[in-house]
């Protein structure tokens, strides 16, 4: 029981990562990301690989992971961040998918199908049965260090300005900021983020596997970000959390239904997390906790007349 | 060499396929405004809709007409009821709530079907040798009804006067609802037959080979390259775009292999938006 208890709260807390991460763009530049398991499985694959076939350190797999993720969606905006939000969407769910296919065919670097197994967890020998718990905290330490990253980032000038180009970009730009530059910065950050989450991921579980990157978990962050309200760090964290209730009661609740068959439990679960994102963007568009506006500062008096 | 026609007579027949829907999906944007990630669950739906239909004797047109009714019904009313409310917030969240309808539709097909390839019943007939080149007999029927679907969204996108209504209202939303054009009837017209060609679209390309849940998973990226490739927006250029892309998509197979065959989409989105971002048809990028 205590082994479940923290499994979910380590789950939650990497999907907190991962909200986190589209809160960046999504509620504060309007950007979307619908790759994010890409990014998510580029930063697991990247540590896994280092620390197996590398055989380098754990925390070198971990920086490795930021630094993937991030070149990543540098890539991925280069060509779109001059375009409309909804180019951005689909090139985003394009490259979610051309990860996936990477990873189950190129064998010779990733174990195809067969996924990555015995990625090593830090000092999991010595810990023993304390690993789980250890490794909580060591997850939750990282969502701490980046909450307080992107809250500094929302409440700073950067974060201002990354608002503006959400509400106008056209404004932005001629207050003489550079909008593309701006996009693919938060953008490279968001996507840095993920592929850390990836990594957190992968020395969790200790195994990996093309399967496990589905864009089902793109949605599952939507849902968690929407519900919890975009644009404020807090409620993506708090939407993380309730996700993982949600998909832990949705799981409990299928096991009820009489008489269907596990590909039937597996499609109903599905179908009530996308019946659930959809109504909390038609009813709840803000929230739980809605972004707050802070009241434009009165300007001071210049000097004299 | 015979290997590469063989590639680009294959391409071709897949591309006229791919038109359809393709059609479909770019004539929605044109109209409503924001990339609908439903067509994914819509061409499945569609594709079982068929199915159904085709196992209950209804014939191969009949069959695809029931495919065109099932998915535009169920495509409008989720477009009625889930996206259109949201445009009003911006594209963005339009579009994420269509990605939750195709996965709904996904799901529900998968609670009746179960997740087994399904193909459908069709009489065996003997290959076509032209040269070198193999052409099934099943290809062309395909093919030829994938024009003749083609050929009626022109004409009706022609000479109709909602599908005059539905070009004006892509061109200046404003200045046709001032020409006293309901833009409430033109979207649900849109939604209806846009929804009804990627229902269409599923069967047509679940006729070649078999369908299964995922079948529209699996072509929304061609969809989406064909209609980015051709123009957002544009009908004709939706067609052109989806050809090029069956060719490029059949080629590639020769140089990587099978599995790679979905990135094809993808790489000409990058490309397309990297260097002529309307498209080659299109007016202007939206």
């Amino acid at each position: 029981m205590l082994n479940y208890l923290l499994f979910i709260a380590t789950m939650g807390s990497l999907y907190g990562l991962l909200a986190l991460s589209l809160n960046l763009i999504w509620g504060g530049a309007g950007m979307v990301n619908l790759g994010l398991a890409g990014f998510f499985a580029v930063g697991a694959y990247a540590s896994a690989l280092v620390t197996t076939s590398g055989h380098g350190p754990i925390l070198a797999g971990w920086m490795l992971a930021l630094i993937a993720g991030g070149f990543a969606g540098l890539v991925v905006t280069l060509s779109t961040t001059r375009l409309r939000e909804d180019y951005l969407a689909i090139v985003t769910l394009g490259f979610a998918e051309v990860v996936r296919l990477l990873a189950a065919n190129e064998t010779w670097l990733t174990h195809g199908t067969d996924g990555i197994s015995g990625i090593p967890g830090p000092w999991k020998a010595t810990l023993g049965p304390d690993f789980n718990a250890a490794y909580l905290a060591i997850v939750l330490a990282v969502l701490g260090a980046v909450f307080v990253l992107v809250r500094r980032l929302d409440r700073s000038p950067y974060g201002r300005v990354l608002r503006a180009i959400r509400e106008d970009a056209q404004v932005a730009q001629v207050a003489g900021k550079s909008v593309l530059r701006f996009k693919a910065e938060a953008f490279a950050l968001s996507a840095a983020i993920a592929g850390l989450a990836g990594a957190l991921y992968a020395h969790f579980t200790s195994y990996i596997a093309p399967d496990l990157f589905l864009p089902l978990i793109t949605i599952y962050i939507f849902l968690a970000v929407a519900g919890g309200g975009t644009g404020r760090p807090a409620g993506a964290l708090v939407g993380a959390y309730l996700l993982m209730l949600l998909l832990e009661s949705a799981r409990f609740f299928v096991e009820l239904v009489p008489s269907i068959s596990a590909v039937q439990r597996a499609a109903l679960k599905e179908l009530l997390i996308a019946v659930t994102l959809i109504l909390v963007l038609r009813l709840a568009p803000g929230g739980l906790m809605p972004e707050r506006i802070p009241v434009a500062p009165r300007p001071r008096a210049q000097g004299k007349r | 060499m015979s290997l590469v026609l063989q590639a680009l007579v294959n391409g071709l027949v897949s591309g006229t396929l791919l038109a359809v829907p393709a059609i479909g999906f770019t004539a929605m944007f044109a109209v409503l405004r924001f990339p609908n990630f439903s067509v994914s669950g819509v061409a499945t739906l569609g594709a079982f809709a068929g199915y159904v239909a085709y196992a209950a004797s209804f014939g191969l047109v009949g069959s695809l007409a029931v495919a065109f009714a099932v998915a535009g019904a169920v495509g409008l009313f989720f477009d009625r009821t889930a996206h259109l409310p949201l445009v009003r917030q911006g594209a963005l969240p339009a579009a994420i709530a269509s990605i939750a309808s195709g996965l709904v539709l996904e799901n529900l097909v998968r609670l009746g079907f179960g997740n087994d390839l399904r193909g459908f019943d069709r009489p065996i007939a003997r290959d076509i040798h032209i040269a070198d080149i193999r052409v099934s007999p099943q290809q062309l029927e395909t093919m030829g009804m994938a024009l003749a679907v083609m050929l009626a969204v022109f004409a009706g996108l022609a000479f109709t006067r909602i599908g005059k209504a539905m070009r004006a209202s892509a061109d200046n939303p404003e200045l046709a609802a001032l020409k006293g054009i309901r833009p409430r009837r033109v979207a649900m017209m849109a939604s209806f037959v846009g929804m009804g060609l990627v229902g269409i679209g599923g069967m047509l390309l679940g006729l070649d080979s078999s369908i299964d849940p995922l079948t529209g998973t699996r072509i929304l990226l061609s969809i989406f390259a064909s209609a980015v490739l051709g123009g957002l927006g544009s009908p004709t250029g939706a067609v052109l775009g989806a050809c090029l892309i069956g060719v490029a998509e059949e080629l590639s197979v020769l140089v990587v292999g099978s599995p790679y065959r979905t990135a094809v989409g993808f790489f000409a989105i990058l490309i397309v938006l990297t260097l002529r971002p309307r498209g080659l048809l299109g007016e202007r990028a939206f």
